[in-house]
């Protein structure tokens, strides 16, 4: 059948010398199915076609319900051959076809009588076929073939039978269970793969047996298990038992580890890959039961079979997360697998070899990882510069080799994400290891003498700024930032002249030669570049070696803690309103607005969008701000603290639609009503909610603003105000009641009667909760605000949520309850992890500013416990957070 | 398709491939409904082509990991061999089968192991992957068994193949074949 499947008279000859499949087409080979049901089958003809069909079928093609049909009735037809490839072909392309039960039934009569054949591989094969296809019905016709099968002396028919069983036990169970006397025999052939798959259908048959279970393995570990496969099984059977019955507490052994150690020595590496692993993965292993594992695959890393070195590599990186110490004999082999081809096996040997290096290896370490780092992609590399990363804040002495390690690839050719990365920890290591910040400043200048990555420069100029001017001597770092001025684009420029004027208001001394560079940007021939020239001139004093002014200290490096979409709006409605006023920067709200959906996925340095999408006003706040100084009324309940989002009180699409937004000021909350009429035939009038606040002890009502008229379809709002004492959340339950007049309405004219009815329409209840007090604001650097507060306000409490489905379930619980601000994208929760940290940030009622520490962690049953660390500028503050978490 | 079984602990194949050099497939089986609909299948087979494309795999077979599957492969002029296991089993095991059908197709394409070859003897192919795994579940391993049952189907006079070539070659299946049936 190895001839070209084209048809000898086909004119496609030569194209045929690619591909013998060039040019097929489904309704062609449909039509050449006809030879199915020639009275003189030519069996050779027939198998290239179910070939083709094959082929179609295996290139992604799908056939109608109706062409199927036809195709398998025809093959049904070639039963009739004697001839052995055929049939094979015939066995395909019936599971490949998977006909419906009614069409089984054609076949079913072949098979059977296949399966009975003097022919074994017919026998094998109809078995496999039969099963596949058939249903639990038929199943118990052929029950009592398929039992002799299991035990048949020849294994590839035992085998057939028993790997159907393993299928069928999904769908048919009951049956299959019947079968256990017949598998147990199977369990001892002498051939190796009718062993393995007669144990791996007696384990399923008993798995929810654990007795059973346990005098298997009992039983069989002690025997001889000849297929290194049935072995592989027969050990993980074995974790199973040891897992379920522990260690013996007297004697401190734990059952069958001697079986599992006597594995490590067998002849076939499979099983004793199988065995070390499944000892690694012990709960609880012990270093001394750990031992001839590790040794085992320490061999294995050495192996010239990178599927071996990867295997190896892999499991002791998993044991290296729970027992480095046990880890660090192979960390000489390990090393030498840094510089492996296959960058799999080498990015895992790294990261292995982070968590158990110890000091003294560093220095070789990173003689290793210099010499293959110019034979390996970017993106391995990035894994690298972090791993030195994490390995130089570990060993922090080490810093030196680890900081020239750095400056030396920075100098080499890479792309953007690369040089980022090194830039990065670069900053990380002169932020947390002092003494390394002075080598580190002056890597990073060379570096931008010739950077090629505008962001990259600016980015350092700016860390430059705030870094260089506090360290020994400041002026050595003059003669880079003022070269960015000489050589740059604009946008370094205007950086490298911010970056100039910060070093002239720290380090009085330098002051005047600052003045001097600042004055010659004046006539830069950039608009930013000269702004910023003469803002930092003007700021900075008069140039004499004097003290800066404190303000301009912090103008020039307190950061800017409003949200720069809400500068942006307010900016923009200030500049179309053109007024005499200066801008007023305390007038940009500082609630941080809900992103839409899309940016979240991409955290970090999202870019702000331009405006946010239409039914959204251009700021929430402001407008209810707006809206709520013109009710007099409420006038005198001082600036809103808060607006919450509006919370629906009706289901969709009724009468009346009505939502509520609850208002919080210092003394007072106000509840805003919105409310529209969905019935074209009414006009409500003097519509009121009544609110019952018997569940809300702490509030109590102090002015209702009706609305005079709603007619259909024009949203309108009415309002109810209650007093609440200060400074405590009081939080409470509201039932609200809509009462109104209604009038009907000629939906002609429009006119609407005089007389009216009064009636009442129930809304749904809503709370106050503690959330409601909490403002959103970020902060842009976590670690500096958090240490910037008062360690003494800190509060630290321990909390168990119970079980739940996930870790991001019960972080995103706590993020809202508290109604904080997650910080720094930690709120998005990596997948099935187990342990996380979430910070978060906001403003409590009475301008209190609040920091909250989170840190998860789920154990195996899916209870998640979680530590709370709470600080802000009022210990009360701190106290209440905690009780916002017990009691929720 | 049969459904893909789910139990923890018995080895189970994703899915067995065989692309040729522009990452097309010569033949596909898919053990698994993981990849549900012809293009996430496409979709995962690019994504692995890409990522073993640039390695040496043709004198041992490497491994890599992909969307959390260990992936093991070896070339062969043209044609790139692959298996997929999820990412806890055994390599080892998945590695056994990868030279299973490695080392069956070289001995049933009397070592011109090419695309041409294959797509020509594709029938070959596709009974020898239905020889190897059933539904995932592994039912032979050795190379020349697994050669040999698909070598019987093919007594066939008119075949291209030089008669003493496919008669030794049957030869030496039918001795493995009759050997395993006497274990």
């Amino acid at each position: 059948m190895a001839q070209p499947l084209v048809k000898k008279d086909d004119d496609r000859d030569e194209e045929a010398d690619y591909s013998p499949f060039l040019g097929i087409e489904k309704g062609a080979v449909l039509q050449d199915a006809r030879v199915f049901n020639d009275p003189q089958l030519d069996a050779r003809r027939c198998s290239q076609v179910i070939t083709k069909l094959l082929y179609l079928l295996n290139q992604g093609d799908s056939f109608t319900k109706v062409e199927a049909t036809e195709v398998f009735f025809a093959v049904t037809k070639l039963f009739q051959s004697k001839d052995n490839g055929l049939r094979r072909m015939v066995y395909l392309i019936i599971k490949d076809l998977s006909p419906s039960a009614d069409e089984v039934i054609i076949v079913t009569s072949s098979l059977m009588k296949d399966m009975n054949s003097r022919t074994d591989m017919y026998r094998a094969n109809a078995i496999r076929v039969l099963c596949r296809i058939t249903d639990g019905t038929l199943l118990t016709q052929i029950e009592r073939y398929l039992k002799q099968a299991i035990v048949d002396k020849n294994p590839v028919v035992a085998s057939a039978a028993l790997v159907s069983g393993i299928h069928l036990l999904q769908t048919t169970p009951e049956i299959v269970k019947r079968w256990s006397n017949e598998v147990q025999e199977a369990v001892q052939s002498r051939a190796a793969l009718v062993q393995f798959h007669a144990l791996a259908l007696l384990h399923q048959i008993r798995q929810n047996d654990r007795l059973a279970v346990s005098k298997l393995v009992t039983s069989l570990t002690k025997g001889t298990v000849r297929s290194p496969l049935a072995q592989c099984l027969l050990i993980r059977y074995t974790s199973q038992v040891i897992r379920e019955t522990g260690v013996n507490s007297q004697t401190g052994d734990r059952p069958f580890y001697d079986y599992l150690e006597s594995c490590l020595r067998h002849k076939a590496e499979m099983v004793i890959f199988e065995a070390a692993k499944a000892i690694t993965e012990l709960s609880n292993v012990t270093t001394r039961e750990l031992t001839p594992a590790i040794t085992v695959l320490q061999l294995l890393l050495s192996s010239s079979k990178p599927v071996l070195r990867f295997a190896a590599v892999r499991t002791l990186n998993k044991v290296a997360m729970t027992h480095p110490m046990a880890v660090t004999n192979c960390n000489i082999d390990m090393e030498s697998l840094i510089s492996d081809q296959n960058r799999s096996i080498a990015t895992l040997a790294i990261t292995t070899l982070l968590k158990t290096g110890n000091e003294s290896s560093v220095d070789r370490l990173m003689k290793q990882i210099t010499n293959f780092m110019s034979d390996i992609a970017d993106e391995f590399k990035i894994v690298v510069v972090e791993a030195i990363r994490s390995l130089c804040l570990k060993f922090p002495l080490k810093y030196r080799s680890l900081m020239n390690f750095l400056s030396n690839i920075l100098r080499e050719e890479g792309g953007f994400e690369y040089k980022k990365a090194i830039v990065d920890s670069i900053v990380i290591l002169i932020r947390d290891i002092p003494d390394a910040k002075e080598s580190g400043l002056l890597h990073l200048c060379e570096f931008i003498e010739d950077c090629e990555f505008t962001y990259l420069s600016t980015q350092i100029l700016h860390f430059l700024g705030n870094e260089g001017p506090k360290t020994s001597d400041p002026s050595k770092y003059i003669r880079y930032i003022y070269n960015r001025v000489i050589l740059e684009n604009a946008t370094v420029r205007a950086s490298a002249v911010s970056t100039l004027a910060k070093f002239g208001a720290l380090v009085d001394s330098l002051k005047p030669r600052i003045f001097i560079l600042l004055r010659r940007c004046l006539f830069d021939n950039d608009d930013e570049v000269r702004d910023r020239a003469t803002l930092y001139l003007n700021s900075l004093g008069d140039g004499s070696v004097a003290e800066t002014d404190k303000d301009v200290k912090e103008f020039l490096f307190g950061s800017l803690d409003i949200p720069l979409t809400n500068m942006e709006t307010t900016l923009r409605n200030y500049a179309q309103n053109p007024t005499e006023e200066p801008f007023d920067i305390d007038s940009v709200p500082r609630e941080v607005k809900s992103l839409p959906l899309v940016e979240k996925k991409a955290p970090g340095k999202k870019p702000t969008p331009l405006g946010p999408p239409p039914p959204a006003p251009t700021s929430a706040s402001d407008a209810y701000e707006r809206i709520l100084s013109t009710i007099p009324e409420f006038a005198n309940f001082g600036k809103l603290f808060k607006s919450s989002v509006p919370v629906e009180l009706t289901e969709a699409e009724t009468e009346y639609a009505v939502n509520v937004v609850k208002h919080i000021f210092d003394h007072h909350v106000v509840f805003q009503y919105n409310c529209t009429n969905t019935i074209p035939e009414q006009l409500l009038e003097n519509v009121t909610v009544i609110v019952d606040a018997s569940e809300a002890e702490e509030f109590s009502e102090v002015g209702v603003k009706p609305l005079k008229s709603l007619p259909y379809d024009t949203p309108a709002q009415t309002f109810v105000a209650f007093e609440r004492p200060e400074g405590v959340p009081s939080v409470g339950k509201f039932s609200n009641t809509l009462r109104f007049t209604v009038k009907e309405v000629d939906t002609s004219t429009g006119e609407a009667e005089d007389d009216g009815v009064e009636d009442e329409y129930q809304l749904e209840d809503f709370e106050v909760v503690a959330a409601d007090y909490i403002l959103k604001v970020g902060v842009s650097n976590f670690r500096n605000a958090w240490e910037s507060m008062d360690p003494d306000t800190e509060r630290v409490d321990e909390y168990g949520l119970g079980p739940r489905e996930s870790l991001v379930e019960a972080v995103n619980a706590v993020i809202s309850l508290l109604g904080l601000q997650p910080c720094e994208g930690t709120e998005t929760v990596p997948n099935n992890s187990r342990s996380h940290t979430c910070l978060l940030s906001g403003v409590y009622i009475g301008n209190v500013k609040v920091l909250v520490r989170l840190s998860f962690g789920m154990d195996s049953s899916k209870e998640v416990a979680m530590k709370l660390a709470v600080r802000s500028d009022d210990v009360n503050v701190s106290e209440a957070l905690h009780e916002i978490v017990a009691s929720g | 398709m049969a459904t893909f079984l789910s139990h923890e602990t018995c080895p189970t194949i994703k899915n067995i491939l065989l692309l040729d050099s522009e990452g097309k497939r010569v033949a596909v089986k898919y053990y698994s409904d993981e990849w549900p609909t012809n293009s996430a299948k496409l979709a995962f087979e690019k994504s692995i082509f890409s990522k073993t494309q640039k390695t040496n795999a043709r004198t041992e077979a490497e491994i890599t990991m992909v969307e959390n599957n260990i992936i093991v492969y070896k070339f062969i002029q043209d044609l790139h061999f692959f298996v997929t296991g999820g990412d806890e089993e055994n390599e080892l095991i998945l590695a056994t089968v990868l030279q299973g059908f490695f080392d069956a197709v070289t001995l049933l394409l009397r070592n011109n192991v090419d695309q041409r070859e294959a797509l020509e003897n594709l029938d070959m192919i596709l009974l020898c992957l239905d020889e190897i795994v059933d539904g995932g579940i592994i039912l032979e391993t050795d190379s020349s068994i697994i050669a040999g049952k698909v070598a019987t189907h093919s007594i066939d006079d008119g075949a291209p193949l030089s008669e003493q070539t496919i008669s030794q070659a049957l030869a030496t299946a039918r001795e493995h074949l009759t050997r395993s049936l006497l274990k």
